[in-house]
């Protein structure tokens, strides 16, 4: 039997998608006989024309903001317009956590388990439509913010609802006290899932919370107000300020502010981490990324390529933690990639409100443009670059699933976070070459081990300097188990345990 | 013959699943319920059954739904082969004589294979001397699982010499491997013996699940293992093999199912009879009664459709 390698000696650079037998060339065809008709998710959402801010339990224009415009990146067409907010509306907001911390604090554990538990219950029972505004407002897939965002948000909610009234089994029998009034500014690629990761494991420690949502993402966080408002909530225990970096700078500065927590670009980690210097007040950030993702020749491959969509092509590659280094080991580079195009090929990408869509749409034109600068770099330091044979749709924001081959360590591309649906491939010879390759980054947020030997497996997680290890799958995600980083990914970590650590002091 | 890759159970099972979730709709799940029903072989394999029996089934194989026309507006398409026991071939193959089915014989001492290599042989014989156009054989479990490969290996290819001389009139006979995934246990296995049957068989010959007397028959999981030794084989050899699953596949939601890994994994070019096949004895009834719901909004009764 031949073997990918002799077939495909030169395949890794080039453009073909099979290997070619002796007379003939098999490959698959996948323009296929049969194609899934359209199966666009049907539930209308309403939308409101304009949103204001959530201060004190009730809806509030900006003070003096403005407004801005949220699109839906499928198409371009304007979904809504919200309240622009400044140091005025954040004061307000500020303000109204501060006089409702007092109370939700001294409330008996139980109790505020009590109100996360119906947050949770009604986010299930609102799923689709949360669903629906998620992929609308982000441009991710349906299939994702049905199965995996939505879910996850509601897990979050449960896990600290039960944290509630056993906080101080947590911290090896110090007693755990409320930090007070938390400033939290989330990203735009989960938008509603990193409000979640923010907010329960903050109310569940006692505190009161102002949450900032990305600018081009604000509707789900506002839809979570209406589930707070349902659900009883006492006024001012979360307050959501929307806007652009301004509303999120006021927030991060402001004097009442106990605790900042942000997860976004390291860019922005750092400004915020000198403001918050000096100033008492705790912190903790998760950043960027640019994660290893190793596959050995003993892997069992058909897996790992499944492995590698998962861990770039979930979300449009919209993950802080997205495989976005892929490491192959020689002996199986060729077949990993002949594989890869293929897979490619199977990858839906279009309207992100139909059911069988994999990929969708880019989340804003500047990120567009941002993934759009990396592909002319490495073009430019002569790297080949390979795409899906996928049409695009004619308007809105989107990128075809892609790699890039001929990657060293050295070029941008394997050094910078595109966040976007691009991988770069390398190849190495040794553990210990890859360690040190997976390792040599100014990142440290997640990495992923593919090889059938369990032996292996422990002795290479055990060396990668990341926060995140997968073994044998990749972008999973559960509320018990900690994420954060090392080294630029930021510090301190989010869900299970360990999480509840960055809401409490210990006295 | 032991360089088959290995085979992640826990990411396979999840990359198989991720197909039940596709949307099959309108239009899509129209032409998905016919080439279904085209695909199904449809089975009897019973100690009660009876030549009556098998013209029962034939009849049902030439026309699913004799009023298709008037219900419909249109001819259904008949299944793609009736399966039975080798005593049963001469009544099957009559019954189907000009209908352009397959009749589909196990063999080899089905189910268990647990027979001297002589009598297997000399049943594929007499199946296929009796009408059969396809042979279903067993292969020998219990030397793979102790290691004998190669014993495996060669049954396989002695079966397949004898389904090369072909029928009575030069009528080419194809040969389906039964793997009977359920007692391989793991993927690693599947895959193996997957491998080990692609290598002793012809191009357009079949591999196959389950003999359906064993507990896990077909599932998503062990299928998409083998398809993807079928895929590995078409890219590496262009050698070209077909896929049966059978057994367990009761409902036309599974069928499409079935039909959406093949086209996402296999692509176009195994989405016929030719190429992919479900062994099943209720199926058929079940995608009836989705094409009709289909047409006429309405669902028919268990009754609505003649047993066979």
């Amino acid at each position: 039997m031949t073997t990918f390698q002799e077939q495909n000696a030169t395949d890794i650079a080039g453009s073909q998608t099979s290997a070619a037998g002796p007379g003939r060339s098999p490959a698959l065809e996948f323009a296929s006989a049969w194609d899934y008709a359209p199966a666009p998710e049907s539930t209308k959402v309403e939308i409101a024309d304009t949103y204001g801010h959530f201060i004190g339990g009730k809806f509030v224009d900006a003070a003096k903001g403005g407004t801005l415009d949220t699109l839906n990146p499928a198409n371009e067409t304007k979904l809504s317009t919200f309240a622009r907010g400044t140091a005025e509306d954040i004061d307000a907001a500020v303000k109204a956590a501060r006089d409702a911390q007092p109370k939700w604090a001294a409330l008996p554990a139980k109790e505020r388990g009590k109100y996360l538990y119906r947050i949770a219950r009604r986010l299930q029972e609102r799923a689709r439509e949360f669903a629906i505004l998620e992929t609308m407002d982000n441009g991710k897939p349906i299939k994702e913010s049905r199965d995996v965002d939505i879910p996850l948000v509601a897990a979050h909610f449960f896990y600290h609802a039960g944290w509630c009234d056993k906080l101080k089994y947590a911290f090896g029998g110090a007693e755990p006290k409320p930090v007070g009034v938390c400033g939290q500014v989330i990203p735009w690629n989960f938008p509603l899932l990193m409000a979640a990761w923010k907010l329960a494991p903050a109310l569940a420690c006692g505190n009161t919370c102002v949450l900032k949502p990305a600018e081009t993402t604000p509707l789900t966080a506002l839809r979570l107000a209406e589930v707070f408002d349902e659900i009883g909530l006492p006024p001012g225990v979360v307050n959501i300020i929307t806007g652009d970096g301004e509303a999120g700078s006021a927030l991060v500065e402001h004097p009442g502010v106990d605790k900042v927590a942000f997860t976004g670009s390291t860019e922005v980690g750092k400004k915020i981490a000198r403001a918050v210097a000096g100033t008492g007040k705790k912190l903790t950030l998760e950043l960027g990324g640019k994660s290893p993702n190793i596959i050995f020749d003993d892997a069992s491959i058909d897996q790992a390529v499944e492995g590698i969509v998962s861990g770039i092509y979930f979300n449009q590659g919209h993950v802080c933690c997205a495989g976005s280094r892929l490491f192959v080991q020689e002996g199986v580079a060729d077949e990993v990639v002949a594989k890869l195009k293929i897979r490619l090929e199977s990858l839906r990408v279009g309207d992100p409100l139909d059911k069988n869509t994999d990929v969708g749409a880019i989340n804003s034109r500047p990120q567009l443009e941002t993934i759009a600068k990396y592909f002319d770099i490495a073009r430019d330091e002569g790297l080949g670059v390979y795409e899906s044979s996928c049409e695009l749709p004619s308007s809105g924001f989107w990128c075809k699933p892609s790699f890039f081959t001929g990657v060293q360590a050295s070029h941008t591309v394997a050094r910078e976070e595109i966040f976007g649906p691009v991988l770069a491939i390398q190849t190495f010879r040794t553990p210990e070459e890859v360690i040190t390759r997976a390792n040599n980054s100014p990142y440290g947020l997640a990495a992923g081990v593919w090889t059938d030997k369990g032996s292996k497996i422990f002795e290479i997680a055990g060396q990668l300097k990341a926060g995140i290890v997968w073994l044998n799958t990749y972008n999973r995600f559960d509320p018990a188990s900690p994420f954060g980083g090392y080294k630029e990914s930021g510090f301190g970590r989010e869900g299970g345990m360990q999480g509840l650590r960055g809401y409490v002091r210990l006295g | 013959m032991t360089d088959s890759p290995t085979v992640n159970r826990v990411s396979a099972d999840a990359r198989a699943a991720a197909f039940t979730t596709r949307s099959i709709k309108t239009t899509a799940k129209d032409a998905g319920l016919r080439l279904a029903l085209s695909m199904v072989d449809l089975t009897t394999l019973e100690g009660k059954d009876s030549p009556e029996k098998v013209r029962s089934l034939c009849a049902k194989a030439r026309r699913p739904m004799p009023d298709d026309e008037r219900v419909l507006g249109e001819r259904l398409p008949s299944v793609a082969a009736v399966c039975v026991y080798p005593s049963m071939v001469p009544a099957a193959a009559e019954a189907l004589d000009g209908s352009g089915i397959k009749v589909a014989s196990v063999a080899t001492g089905f189910p268990s294979g647990q027979y001297p290599l002589d009598v297997r042989l000399r049943d594929t014989e007499k199946a296929i001397a009796d009408g059969a156009d396809e042979i279903d054989m067993v292969i020998n479990r219990g030397a793979f699982l102790s290691g004998r490969y190669g014993v495996v290996a060669e049954e396989i290819a002695e079966v397949t010499a004898v389904c090369a001389q072909g029928g009575p009139g030069g009528r080419g006979v194809h040969l389906k491997v039964i793997l009977e995934t359920g007692e391989l246990e793991t993927y690693d296995n599947v895959r193996r013996a997957s491998d080990l049957a692609i290598a002793n068989i012809r191009d357009g010959d079949f591999i196959k699940t389950s003999t359906g007397k064993v507990s896990p028959a077909a599932t998503m999981g062990v299928t998409l293992v083998m398809l993807e030794a079928i895929r590995d084989a078409w890219l590496k050899d262009g050698k070209k093999i077909g896929m049966k699953p059978a057994g367990g596949i009761r409902t036309a939601k599974q069928s499409l199912h079935y039909l959406a890994m093949v086209k996402e994994t296999l692509g176009d070019a195994w989405l016929s009879p030719d190429w992919f096949r479900f062994g099943a004895s209720s199926l058929a009834d079940d995608v009836l009664r989705q094409i009709v719901r289909r047409k006429t909004g309405r669902y028919t009764a268990g009754y609505d459709f003649g047993v066979a």
